[in-house]
């Protein structure tokens, strides 16, 4: 798979990530050698082998309804950089 | 051009769990804001979340009673965005292999059945609260994390009635399982459409819109009906139609387009690594479909069966879990063979009643002992159908028994013949003309006859007995 630079930035601006100047073309190259070496995997013959979305071969990992302590209010907005009374504060969002 | 409605509709549900979804935070939405929240819910990092068993059990029941394949193989995605009343960037639901497929709901529209496929029923995840101040955003995440389903439906729905109706049975379904509250006003239940029209007898789907902000369902209905009229007009000036999100504003009754975010929308789901695969055994599932509570369809099929209801009335009757209970209850207790005649009673004068009042039949301050004694009157024929509808309104209104209402208000029918039969005297002196015509063969006649009877006996007559005395009075004369 080709990496071009239209592609950098659009994952860049999903990341939110603001680029300098030179890193675009600087991580167009790495990605590419990035998704180079993975592509070696291509060469495998993966027939006989099932698919797998999860590492551990451990399933239905699940816990009983049962209530457990929550922090405190004060707990939870710590370590908010900021806040205003008990609500977290960030910068206004309009839909 | 003539075009076709082609409606599909989002239902996001709250499960009423104790618990939330990934971790043991008590639900409650009364609380203090962020008082409900624990390093799992506020996505810090080196957490883990374990999904809660009671909300797979839940999940499962709605799947089964839509009659959804429960997939074997089933996982949670990261559905990746950034949008503050998210903590951790991305809401964990489900992709590629969603708890269960290819279920269907059977509305009743317009005196037919008709089925809607459901594409899917999926696990999710909410988010927190925003509240936008002039300056800043404010975040409470006491809602984030608590277990949501997503219900898609196909796009089998053709009308904004239609996809009312399929709301009224789906919430009604959900309420006999008793797996969520249901509140749209609330927002237990939440609703998004995707509505796009296509020229009649046309195979391919139009250009569609997806609504949201609707918080009713009659909101819902208003925003297609809207929706439908803007739609044709676009089409109708040969207008391209632009694929977007579009706002119910309830206030001006009308759909607006939400600025468009650059770009389509990119989600990049994989598997969220932090939750093993759920493997879903047959075992489990027999065992769920064996606890469900008999549904509306069966409840109906049954109420026809045992009280010889007819299909309609049997239909109203089971529309919500608690009015069928009530009326079942009353029909039970109801000591008259024939069962109908209670079921009459309630689909009648005390569904109007609940409608006047605009609560739920269930909701009626009616004592049912009160009810039964109220029906035994005119059945023995002590009191006029008629009166009865008016002490059912008193019985409400004051909390007095039915036989108190009755001689307080003096109502007990006259069957007494000679009492009758002066009044009937009267009538026939003052009305020559409608004898008259009645001895012409005129039976309408005779129907006012009663009527004057009826009106100088201020009501109390038995208009049977009064029929039955002056057909014999003008025959035989």
């Amino acid at each position: 798979m080709a990496i071009d630079k239209g592609t950098v930035e659009q994952v860049a601006h999903l990341a939110r990530i603001e680029l300098g100047p030179g890193e675009l073309e600087k991580l167009s190259r790495q990605l590419h050698d990035i998704l180079g070496f993975i592509d070696k995997l291509s060469v495998l013959n993966i027939a006989m082998v099932e698919p797998a979305s999860h590492i551990l071969p451990i399933s239905n990992v699940l816990r009983e309804d049962e209530v457990r302590t929550c922090l405190t209010v004060d707990q939870a907005l710590e370590n908010a950089p900021s806040k205003n009374g008990n609500f977290f504060s960030v910068p206004k969002v309009i839909e | 051009m003539r075009y076709q409605t082609v409606i599909g509709l989002e239902v996001h549900l709250q499960l009423k769990t104790k618990t939330k979804a990934f971790c043991g935070c008590a639900i409650d939405f009364g609380k203090t804001p962020n008082s409900g929240v624990c390093p799992v819910c506020l996505g810090f990092p080196g957490t883990l979340p374990v999904y809660n068993k009671e909300a797979l059990n839940s999940a499962i029941k709605v799947a089964l009673a839509f009659s959804c394949q429960i997939q074997e193989h089933t996982k949670f995605d990261r559905k990746n965005y950034f949008y503050p009343d998210l903590p951790k960037n991305y809401q964990i639901s489900q992709f590629d292999l969603p708890l269960s497929r290819h279920g269907y709901l059977d509305i009743f529209s317009d005196n037919k059945t008709k089925r809607i496929g459901i594409t899917r029923v999926h696990l999710e995840e909410d988010a927190g609260k925003l509240i936008h101040e002039s300056n800043a955003s404010m975040v409470d995440f006491n809602r984030a994390g608590v277990p949501l389903l997503e219900i898609v439906s196909e796009p089998d729905l053709n009308s904004p009635q239609e996809a009312f109706d399929y709301l009224t049975s789906l919430k009604n379904i959900i309420e006999y399982l008793d797996v969520s509250d249901c509140d749209m006003e609330k927002g237990s239940l939440r609703c998004d459409a995707n509505i796009s029209l296509r020229p009649e007898g046309s195979k391919e789907l139009g250009v569609k819109a997806e609504l949201k902000n609707m918080n009713s369902f009659k909101g819902v209905k208003d925003a297609l009906v809207f929706e439908v009229d803007r739609q044709a007009a676009l089409l109708e000036a040969g207008q391209a139609m632009v694929q977007e999100t579009r706002l119910w504003d309830a206030e001006n009754g009308e759909t607006v387009s939400m600025r468009n975010k650059e770009g389509a929308k990119d989600y990049r789901y994989f598997p969220d690594p932090d939750l093993t695969v759920f493997i879903i055994e047959q075992t489990m599932v027999s065992r769920i479909k064996s606890q469900l509570p008999e549904l509306p369809h069966d409840k109906m099929r049954r109420f026809m069966r045992d009280y010889g209801l007819s299909e309609y009335d049997a239909k109203i009757l089971v529309s919500s879990k608690k009015n069928a209970q009530f009326a079942e209850e009353c029909i039970r207790k109801y000591p008259g063979k024939d069962k109908k005649n209670m079921a009459n009673w309630l689909i009648g004068p005390m569904l109007s009643e609940a409608n006047s009042r605009k609560v739920e039949l269930h909701e009626l301050n009616v004592n049912m002992e009160d009810l039964i004694s109220l029906i035994g009157f005119v059945e023995n024929q002590s009191i006029s159908h008629l009166s009865a509808k008016l002490v059912l309104t008193q019985m409400i209104d004051s909390q007095k028994p039915a036989e108190l209402i009755i001689r307080e208000n003096n109502m007990l029918q006259i069957s007494d013949t000679a009492e009758l039969e002066q009044v009937i005297s009267g009538v026939i002196r003052e009305n020559e003309k409608s004898v008259t015509s009645f001895r012409a063969g005129k039976t309408n006649a005779l129907m006012f006859l009663v009527g004057q009877v009826m009106k100088k006996s201020a009501g109390k007559a038995n208009p049977k007995i009064v029929g039955e005395l002056i057909k014999r009075r003008l025959t035989d004369a």
